[in-house]
């Protein structure tokens, strides 16, 4: 990696999909999603962390399902020692001051001018042609070969017997005499952490808090996203 | 919650003034169409024999028989490159869909007219 890039991402939540026409009258399939307001929790520098990002969170969490330290995460919190504390000289981090968040995760890039408390909106991509968009798909369970990865399966006919949605081979015989790493096979399917890449911005609500997004996204709807600018050149 | 934000989204492609017209209606579509740089207006007429979809997504299907062809189009409500729809002529009918009139040839395809000003 060259020189580190402002972080520019948001944290939202998939609303579903729908269609909207564009100036020239054609229609455009978006994902819409609800996206921000987010606050700054904490910020990373390459001299105490070792890289550079912003942490950020999405959508209050109730104090009583919060832990203690998820609230000393976001406010300053009295405790037993603290004063002790203050008097040996320990310098508390920065605090961000707001309620405890449900979804929090990190931005990688420089932080700028952001710092604790300060709010990231959608406005922060009216600029942005596109974005990476990161979520968890769609849990499968345990899918066949034919689901999972597009296998053909076997014939209906002409003497299969009950394996019609079978994978078939999957290697060779007496040499090497074991499976090889990797051969595709029934699995657990979706569920899994899912990047979508260089997805074009059609519009960002500012009022609304929301970004409309060309084509899918991964996970259901309701799904926590995060939202970042497309390091896809 | 998720639907009410994705009908807010909607509402920003609808027509204010939706064209007005029934099922069973000769109508006149007139669709903006850009060759090369010039816009041009091309009129499509024929019986609209069905409705479908709901908000942006919503189509209207016009029948007509071209050379003892039948011919269907389907188009967007909701559009902007759907100018206007001029309703000529209304048939009376006591379905939603007229997919009958596909089978149908000749003189059988004709719908009985109904007086506009009765159905207001």
């Amino acid at each position: 990696m060259s020189q580190p890039a402002p972080a520019v991402g948001i944290l939202g939540r998939k609303i579903g999909m729908t269609q909207i026409y564009d100036e020239s009258g054609k229609v455009v399939p978006v994902t819409v999603v609800h996206a921000g307001p987010c606050d700054v929790l904490q910020v990373r520098t390459a001299e105490k962390d070792g890289y550079e990002a912003v942490q950020i969170g999405y959508l209050d969490k109730p104090r009583r399902l919060a832990s203690r330290s998820e609230r000393g995460h976001v406010a300053k919190l009295d405790s037993k020692r603290s004063k002790s504390r203050t008097a040996a000289g320990v310098e508390l981090s920065a605090k961000a001051g707001c309620e405890p968040k449900r979804f929090i995760r990190e931005i990688r890039g420089t932080a700028g001018d952001l710092a604790p408390g300060s709010q990231i909106t959608v406005e922060a991509f009216a600029e942005v042609p596109a974005v990476d968009i990161v979520a968890t798909s769609k849990g499968r369970g345990f899918s066949g070969a034919m689901k999972r990865h597009n296998f053909s399966g076997q014939r209906a006919t002409h003497g299969v017997k009950k394996c019609h949605r079978h994978l078939g081979g999957t290697g060779c015989s007496a040499y090497p005499s074991r499976l090889f790493k990797g051969v595709r096979m029934p699995g657990q399917y979706g569920n899994a952490r899912t990047t979508v890449r260089n997805q074009k911005v059609v519009r960002v609500d500012a009022e609304n808090n929301l970004i409309l997004v060309l084509g899918g996204i991964p996970g259901p709807k309701g799904g926590f996203v995060v939202v970042k600018q497309t390091n896809k050149v | 919650m998720s639907q009410q934000i994705l009908d807010l989204v909607e509402q920003t492609s609808l027509k204010t003034e939706v064209p007005e017209f029934e099922i069973g209606d000769t109508v006149d579509v007139h669709t903006k169409i850009l060759e090369g740089d010039k816009e041009r207006i091309q009129v499509f007429t024929g019986v609209v024999i069905a409705r479908s979809g709901s908000g942006s997504r919503e189509m209207f299907t016009v029948r007509r028989i071209v050379n003892n062809e039948g011919v269907e189009r389907k188009f967007p409500l909701h559009s902007p490159r759907i100018a206007k729809v001029e309703v000529k002529r209304s048939g009376v009918v006591r379905r939603a869909k007229l997919y009958f009139l596909r089978d149908r040839v000749g003189k059988a395809v004709r719908l009985k007219e109904r007086r506009r000003d009765a159905s207001k």
